[in-house]
């Protein structure tokens, strides 16, 4: 077999640094030792690949999976699943994990001073069609206090992991709302050196998605590793 | 063209709401052939703390050395019922824990065959990008080739093999920082 087309190594600035200071867990967690840099073999080329057996419809609807209506404002998420090169990856899987309207995650450990939901959980799951397109209904998130410095709050955001077409493009990223003061402050958002690359983690108000009289809709595009050119035959 | 790649962000702390139930404990259902093991370990901070919110992911091939995988051309058998992924979370010892069969060995560069091994993707609260590692058999001659394992400095190779501690029983930690940090790659 020949060696397979490697990916492109991430684009320089796009990536957060493993360590950095002013998001303090980082200190006891980010590798010290230098990593090894191998060639991209077989083994991390391919990677598990998702199909409609593995994903229910249902699961796109975070408004839906309980008795009563969520609280909050209702929100759809839309966008595309991309490499770099432009090609759509399609049968992508994306899962979404976020807080209620009120700021809370529905988790043991957040004890956050703000009301759970009895109707939100927080979690979904969908794969992108032909285009790499993917549609969540859901609600607005709420900003959340942490621990992190004096005063620290979260801006509004919407975790997201995305499984593309080998573990080379797996990705775990976080989106966020446009116009939300908190953003400067954030050590997460602001990990990202380079401008537009954290620039692009903010989604955009979609006025075409947005629903008449029922939800507003916001377009966040993600973006995976390319490689330059396909191997012969694969 | 070019787009800009998406950059990573942490998992942060309340992943379990999404990851929890999507976990994959045992990698190798029943009927499918290969030698089984269960690998467990602990993932731990560098200060030596158990790490409470981690996940792993596991990709391997299947018995036979074949991945499930449209790239993977090779004429081998693939198993129907394995996929070779696995998911799992610590918990609050920072234990982890998971059951699969041993892959069996895969090319490299140039053609020179890999020892057994999986990859595994580590996330948590704390990593703003996940970390990729592998781990490796013990009692493997093969490992003395293994092209990966070759370019780990000598003295660090121990970290990415796992050791025997029972019949069909592997231990095998992810050590984040210090004297037995584990190694990490960068692709
Ligand atoms: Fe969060």
């Amino acid at each position: 077999m020949t060696d397979p087309t490697p990916y492109r190594r991430p684009y320089r600035q796009t990536q957060p640094e493993y360590f950095y200071p002013p998001y303090r867990s980082t200190a006891k967690r980010a590798p010290t030792r230098p990593l090894v840099m191998p060639p991209q073999t077989i083994s991390e080329v391919t990677g598990p690949l998702f199909g409609h057996e593995d994903v229910k419809p249902e699961e796109a609807d975070l408004t839906a999976q309980h008795a009563g209506e969520p609280l909050g404002e209702r929100m759809i998420v839309t966008g595309r699943v991309l490499e770099e090169t432009g090609r759509p990856v399609c049968n992508a899987l994306v899962e979404i994990w976020q807080a209620n309207a009120a700021g809370r995650y529905r988790h043991a450990t957040d004890n956050h001073d703000a009301p759970l939901d009895p109707n939100f959980t927080g979690c979904g799951r969908v794969l992108t069609d032909g285009d790499g397109r993917y549609r969540f209904k859901t609600i607005k998130p709420g900003a959340y206090p942490w621990r992190n410095h004096y005063n620290a709050w979260r801006p509004a955001h919407v975790h997201l992991s995305i499984f593309g077409r080998g573990f080379m493009q797996r990705l775990v990223t976080q989106f966020y709302f446009p116009g939300d003061p908190l953003l400067p402050y954030d050590p997460m958002f602001m990990s990202v050196p380079d401008e537009r690359a954290r620039h692009n983690l903010i989604a955009e108000f979609d006025w075409e998605h947005t629903i008449p009289e029922h939800a507003i809709a916001y377009r966040f595009d993600i973006v995976l590793r390319g490689r330059d050119a396909t191997p012969m035959g694969a | 063209m070019s787009l800009l790649l998406t950059a990573a962000q942490t998992v942060g702390p309340f992943v379990a709401i999404s990851f929890e139930h999507t976990q994959v404990q045992d990698v190798a259902p029943p009927g499918v052939s290969g030698e089984r093991i269960v690998i467990q370990g602990r993932v731990l901070d560098g200060d030596g703390k158990p790490v409470e919110d981690a996940v792993l992911e596991t990709w391997q091939a299947n018995g036979h050395g074949k991945y499930s995988h449209p790239e993977d051309t090779r004429e081998k058998l693939l198993d129907p019922a394995f996929k070779g992924f696995g998911r799992v979370l610590s918990n609050r010892h920072g234990v982890f824990r998971f059951s699969t069969i041993k892959p069996g060995r895969v090319p490299g560069p140039n053609d020179v065959l890999q020892a057994p091994h999986l990859v595994v993707l580590v996330f948590m609260r704390g990593l703003l990008k996940h970390l990729v590692t592998r781990v490796y058999f013990p009692d493997e001659a093969a490992n003395r080739e293994d092209p990966v394992l070759g370019l780990v400095p000598a003295e660090r190779r121990s970290t990415l093999v796992a050791a025997r501690v029972g019949d069909g029983l592997l231990e095998w930690n992810v050590v984040l920082q210090g004297q037995n940090e584990t190694v990490f790659f960068d692709y």
